[in-house]
This record gives C-alpha cells, sequence and structure tokens, in this order.
C-alpha cells in the first residue's frame, strides 16, 4: 500500500508573527520557514506504517512556490521514498490544495493520505476532510492512534474525551498532536534526501482550477491583553467576577 | 535606492551564503531542535551531578553528529568543515562546554585513528566510538607539562609482541568514562622523534584513573591517568614507531578549529543573551537597552564576534581546498577565545547581579572560558607558533 502525505511549508512556530503594514496578510519575506508540526506527525507515522511493513513507499506532497521543495528534502530526510511538488505562485486555499491532491491521488492511488489536521499559518482544519468528500473515501480526523488491519481503527480526540472509530480503506486521516513524536532527520538521511526523486507538476497539466473562493479583508494583530490586577480579599474577587467581568 | 545600488544586489537564485547549502541549513534544524529538547534543559543538573548519561553519545549518534566527516565504511557521514561550524554554534546554545567537551572529544581522539590507524583498528574501534557506543579520548599532556609536547615521559618500552606503558597524563577530557585512549609515549630517544601514539583500551590491567574537579567543564568527566606497567600489543600502535609527533600536530590543527568554532558559538550565545536581557531588563524607570553606554557596549561585542565568524568560516574554507596555515589557525584560535574572554566579560556586566547566579547561561560561559585560552595550545603556545610559522 502507498501512503500520501501532505507537508506544507509554512511559518516556523519559533518565529515571531508580523501583520504586513497595509494589512493584507503576514509578513514572510527572511522570515524562516518549516514544515507545518501537523504534517511533521504525518510523515512519522507514515514513515513507521513503512518500517512496520503496513506500506510500500511514503510520497510527500506539497504545493505552492519552488521553495516547497526544502520541505519535501525534509520529509525525503525523515525517510519519505519520493516527492511530488505542485509548483503554484498563486494563494492556495484549502480547496484548491484538496482538488490538487485529489489529482496526485487518481494518478499515484494511493491506499492512505494523511495530512496534519491544521496548517499553523491559516488553521484552515479542512483540506483532509474536503479531499475525503471529493474522492468518497471514509476519514478519520484528529487522529491520536492508528492501527491498520483490514481497514484502519483510528482513536480520534473528540471534545468530550476519545472516540474509536472503524474505517474502510481507502481513508484520508487527518493528525492529532499526540499521534507520535516526530523523528529527527539525522545527517545521514539528510544526505540520502539529496538523491531521492522529486517530480513537479502544475495546476494547469492536473486540470485543477485553483482560483480562491475566499477573500481576505483584513489581516490584523490580536489585541494585546491588558494588563491583571491583584484582589485583596476573595470577596473582592467575587464582586469583580460577578459584577465586572459578568462570569458568575 | 540608486539604480547603481541595485546593481550590487545578488540575483535572486544566488545562494544565500558561500559555504551553507540547503543539506546544511537542514541539519542545523535538527540539531536546533535536538539540542532543545536533549540537552539544553538538563545541562544545570548535569553540571551539579558532573556528568551527563552515557546515553547522550548513542543519542548523538542517531542524528548523525558523532559521524562527521568520518569514511561511510567506518559508519561515518563524509562532510565539509561547515557542518563543523554549524554543530559548534548549535551545541554552543545549551550554554554547556563541558557537556560538548565530552560528548565530542572523539573529536580529538579518534582522528589519528582514521588518519594513521591500522586496518583492525579502523573497523574494529571507530565503528563502535562513532556508534555512540565507545567513547574515545585523547591523552596528551602530562602532569609535567602540555605546552612541551615534544618533552613528554610516559614510556613504552617495546618486549616483545608488546609495549609496556608506564607514566601519568593530566587533564584528560572524557578521560574518566572513555573506553579508548589515544595516548602520546616515549618509545624513542629525547625529543619529538621519540613520541608513538598507541590506543589503550581502558581495562587493561595497571591502568587506572582519578576524576579532577574543576573550575567550569564541570559536567566533563577531566581525569588524570596512571599506567602502571601496562601491556599494550604492538597492533595498537597508530603509526609508525617514533613518528607520532607529526600525527599530534596535525591533529592539533583541527582541535584548534574546532575550539575557535566552539568559542565563536559561546560568544554568539553571551552576545544574544545580553541583548535579549537588556531589551527586558528596566533600570531607572527604562530598558537598559535604551542607555547608549548599554547599547555601544553590545555593538562592540558583535563587532568582534562577526570578526570572528568571517575568519573562521574563510580559514575552514582554505583548509578543505588542502591548504594548512598552521599560523593563521593558532592566531584564529587565539582571536576566537579572547573574544569569547571579552564578550562573556561585557555579558555578565550587562545581566549585574542576575549574571553571577548559577543556572545563567552566562555565568557557565563566563567560568568556562579559560579553559579555551589554555586548551589545546594556550594563548602563549599559539602565538610562539605563529611566529616561528612566519618566519620571524
Ligand atoms: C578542562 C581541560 C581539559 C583538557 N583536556 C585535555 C585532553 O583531553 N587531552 C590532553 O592531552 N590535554 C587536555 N588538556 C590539557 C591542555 O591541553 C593543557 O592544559 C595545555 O596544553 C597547557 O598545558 P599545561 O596546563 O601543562 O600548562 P604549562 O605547559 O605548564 O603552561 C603554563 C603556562 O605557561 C605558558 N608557557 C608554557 N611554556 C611557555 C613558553 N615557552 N613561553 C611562554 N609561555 C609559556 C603557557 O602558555 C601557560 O599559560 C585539558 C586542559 C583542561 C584545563
Ligand atoms: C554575590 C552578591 C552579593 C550581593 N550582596 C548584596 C547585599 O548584601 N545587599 C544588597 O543590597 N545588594 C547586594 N547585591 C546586589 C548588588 O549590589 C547589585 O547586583 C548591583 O547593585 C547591581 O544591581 P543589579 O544586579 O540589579 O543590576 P542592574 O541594576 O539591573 O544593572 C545591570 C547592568 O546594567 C548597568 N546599568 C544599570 N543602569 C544603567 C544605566 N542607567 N546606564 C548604564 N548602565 C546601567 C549596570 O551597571 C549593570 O552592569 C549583591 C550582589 C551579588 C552578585
Amino acid at each position: 500500500m502507498k501512503v500520501l502525505v501532505a507537508v506544507k511549508r509554512v511559518i516556523d512556530y519559533n518565529v515571531k508573527i508580523r501583520v504586513k503594514a497595509d494589512k493584507t496578510g503576514v509578513e514572510t519575506a527572511n522570515v524562516k520557514m518549516s514544515m507545518n508540526p501537523f504534517d511533521e506527525i504525518a510523515v512519522e507515522e507514515a514513515i513507521r506504517m513503512k518500517e512496520k511493513g503496513k506500506a510500500t513507499e511514503v510520497i510527500a506532497f506539497s504545493a505552492g512556490p519552488a521553495q516547497c521543495q526544502e520541505t519535501i528534502r525534509t520529509a525525503l530526510a525523515m525517510g519519505a521514498d519520493r516527492g511530488v511538488h505542485v509548483l503554484s505562485d498563486a494563494e492556495l486555499q484549502p480547496l484548491a490544495v484538496a482538488k490538487l491532491m485529489k489529482a496526485v491521488v487518481d494518478k499515484e492511488q494511493p491506499g492512505l493520505v494523511i495530512v496534519g489536521k491544521q496548517a499553523i499559518d491559516d488553521d484552515s482544519n479542512q483540506t483532509g476532510q474536503m479531499l475525503a468528500a471529493l474522492l468518497g473515501w471514509s476519514q478519520g480526523t484528529f487522529a491520536n492512534k492508528l492501527e491498520i488491519g483490514e481497514g484502519v481503527a483510528v482513536k480520534r480526540e473528540v471534545d468530550g474525551g476519545l472516540e474509536n472509530v472503524m474505517l474502510k480503506l481507502p481513508a484520508v486521516i487527518t493528525t492529532d498532536l499526540r499521534l507520535n513524536e516526530p523523528r529527527y532527520a539525522s545527517l545521514p538521511n539528510i544526505m540520502k534526501a539529496k538523491k531521492k526523486p522529486i517530480e513537479q507538476l502544475t495546476s494547469e497539466a492536473l486540470g485543477v482550477d485553483v482560483a480562491p473562493r475566499l477573500k481576505t479583508l483584513k489581516v490584523e494583530e490580536p489585541p494585546t491583553r491588558k494588563a491583571g490586577i491583584k484582589v485583596k480579599t476573595v470577596a473582592e474577587l467575587v464582586e469583580k467576577l460577578k459584577n465586572e467581568a459578568g462570569v458568575i | 535606492m540608486s539604480a547603481a545600488m541595485r546593481e550590487t544586489l545578488p540575483p535572486p537564485a544566488a545562494p544565500a551564503s558561500p559555504f551553507y547549502t540547503a543539506e546544511h541549513e537542514a541539519f542545523r534544524d535538527t540539531l536546533r531542535r535536538f539540542v532543545s529538547r536533549e540537552i539544553a534543559p538538563y545541562v544545570d543538573e548535569w553540571d551539579e551531578a558532573g556528568e551527563f548519561p552515557r546515553e547522550l553519545y548513542r543519542k548523538a549518534s542517531s542524528i548523525g553528529l558523532l559521524q562527521l566527516g568520518y569514511a561511510e565504511e567506518f559508519g561515518g557521514v563524509p562532510t565539509d568543515p561547515f557542518y563543523r561550524i554549524i554543530v559548534s554554534e548549535e551545541l554552543a546554545k545549551a550554554g554547556s562546554g563541558g557537556v560538548n567537551a565530552s560528548l565530542m572529544s572523539h573529536s580529538i581522539g579518534a582522528p589519528p585513528i582514521a588518519a594513521l590507524g591500522p586496518d583492525w583498528m579502523k573497523r574494529k574501534v571507530l565503528p563502535e566510538i562513532l556508534a555512540g557506543e565507545k567513547i574515545s579520548a585523547l591523552a596528551i599532556t602530562e602532569p609535567s607539562g602540555g605546552s612541551d609536547v615534544a618533552n613528554l615521559k610516559t614510556t613504552a618500552r617495546r618486549e616483545g609482541d608488546h609495549y609496556v606503558v608506564n607514566g601519568q597524563k593530566m587533564f584528560i577530557t572524557s578521560g574518566f568514562r572513555a573506553d579508548y585512549y589515544t595516548v602520546a609515549v616515549r618509545t624513542g630517544g629525547p625529543g619529538a622523534s621519540g613520541v608513538s601514539l598507541l590506543l589503550i583500551e581502558r581495562d587493561r590491567p595497571g591502568f587506572s584513573r582519578t576524576k579532577l574537579r574543576k573550575m567550569g567543564w564541570w559536567a566533563s568527566d577531566t581525569a588524570q591517568l596512571f599506567f602502571d606497567n601496562v601491556k599494550v600489543p604492538v597492533e595498537n600502535l597508530i603509526g609508525e614507531e617514533n613518528r607520532g609527533f607529526i600525527g599530534i600536530m596535525l591533529n592539533f590543527n583541527q582541535e584548534r578549529i574546532g575550539l575557535a568554532a566552539g568559542a565563536h558559538g559561546f560568544a554568539r550565545v553571551c552576545l544574544d543573551e545580553a541583548i535579549a536581557y537588556a531589551r527586558e531588563r528596566h533600570t531607572f524607570g527604562k530598558p537598559l537597552i535604551a542607555n547608549q553606554v548599554i547599547r555601544h557596549k553590545i555593538v562592540d561585542m558583535a563587532m568582534k564576534v562577526n570578526a570572528v565568524k568571517a575568519n573562521l568560516e574563510l580559514l575552514a574554507w582554505r583548509v578543505h581546498q588542502g591548504e594548512r596555515p598552521v599560523a593563521e589557525i593558532c592566531m584564529l584560535k587565539n582571536l576566537a577565545t579572547t573574544t569569547l574572554e571579552y564578550v562573556a566579560n561585557e555579558a555578565m556586566q550587562i545581566f549585574g547581579g542576575a549574571g553571577y547566579l548559577r543556572g545563567a547561561k552566562v555565568e557557565r560561559i563566563y567560568r568556562e572560558t579559560k579553559v579555551m585560552t589554555i586548551g589545546g595550545g594556550s594563548l602563549e603556545i599559539m602565538k610562539d607558533l605563529a611566529a616561528r610559522q612566519m618566519g620571524l
């Protein structure tokens, strides 16, 4: 069984995000970019499947500008076998990415697709679900644990706790934070990754319309939190919670 | 911007640096995570304990940290010297020279084996060291002196198919826990032409060691070694008999660039820590960094650190091209280590009382500056060697 994983290039989680002066988005020039952390978890899970003999090949997919190749290389250095890069300098919204992935799925015929539950830049939490719908496949979102057998047993993180579902294959999985702890890309594997193939495609060649369906009106910094105050007594706290905050 | 100025900018596709490729940066990423997860949270604890878990060697090997620059057939990963510079910069971020010194002690202990050792030794010993299973140490310095290597006193007397080793070694990094010791011994007459290198395993009868308590590098197990009629097979000879001195000197070149890279890494950490603290700390109703004295201090620190970096990278590049600029390596070691002393001192000053407390990175780094200007060839010895190389 082939496994396709999605790896998105996002601003590194350590970077302090700055909104552009014209409020059209966030500053990405000269900012360190890395693989979306949830996608690292997806790559790790796929590699573990391969190590356990449950998967035969791990393919890393990324859509976006030329530098996405670096993100794919990271996946290859972790242990993925080859990459597919859909080159695009356009803004790619979740639906566009889901359609591009569907086109690649049609071509590659993987038995399982694993994507992050969301990307830490736009936090959309949509691509996996949209892809499952477009493919007509089962979906197991917010996966906390996966077990491959006849189908896939997925332990999902839901508001009330954990939920167990059994999916038929082929399926789309989205990863949650506790699914696994991704490995480091070791130096020997970084060197080996240089030689692994990355196929480059375009949305035109795949016949996918990637035009944005959503319009961003304005991007703003969240309001800075005001400094707190110290209260002297419990009575004062209760009074403030009741009358000022209005929460009790 | 004028049109003329724009022409001097690099084309958009030019690499960001002449020295670092995407693979270098990928490894830096791996190291940064490794250091922040596996080392940085524990350095205070390990420093107080006087050692770190042996397991760290294996973990370091799992990301390729120990294999840098060794041939693939012995379990290594051939690399250019810029990977080592990256290692020094990233390891420095944990703020503990002691952890780095012992974790990487094979970077001085193992190169003579790789360069001069007999085949059996390369096949057996190197893979164990590079896998983090066995620890390697280099033992040159003796109680009677480290600067005057040519006059070392530990003897190895040939008796049939064995040498019998007698003497002492001093200040040996990883000396307490190492499994393999690369030891400089006297096999011949006086002076440099009587010196050989021997591989001595820790369990040889008559070989013992004691741990030394030090000003810094607490997490490193520095030891004094004692050899009392230790029988060592002749096949443990590294290189030819009485030709060990040149091997030691070649090894020193590499060690000194490594020490310079380490000093640069720690100086950079002091600078970054000082800037962050000066932004955060308020005195007299404003941030420290708003005072011109402090701002100028930081600029002076940054200027010196940048000079070290430029010098280090250029020399590393020249060595990689096959040059052996000994005088310049000596000067680089001095420039880097004295810059570290300066920058650590200034950072401590900016921290005020807070820098005097255990647990502050700058406090430990400050205590660990002296070993850098002494170990691997002291300031004075570096100047002396440079002067001779320059034909003065
Ligand atoms: C923490 C630590 C770890 C170490 N790890 C190792 C290790 O792993 N392996 C190893 O072999 N060694 C190791 N060393 C030893 C180190 O290399 C020596 O300390 C160093 O070479 C200096 O030798 P010495 O201490 O005997 O000083 P000495 O040689 O006694 O010199 C003392 C001082 O006199 C100066 N001096 C000496 N001769 C002259 C001269 N002719 N002209 C002018 N000045 C002179 C020196 O510069 C120095 O300042 C370590 C040292 C330390 C502190
Ligand atoms: C071991 C030890 C024992 C001590 N014992 C005592 C004690 O018994 N009693 C007691 O009261 N205190 C004691 N102290 C505190 C000591 O007096 C203070 O550390 C010292 O006054 C500096 O204050 P600070 O540490 O808050 O540094 P800060 O005031 O935060 O200053 C940090 C750095 O910034 C510089 N700086 C600050 N403001 C400016 C400015 N406007 N322009 C330029 N530079 C500036 C300072 O010179 C310093 O280098 C002790 C400190 C230590 C380390």
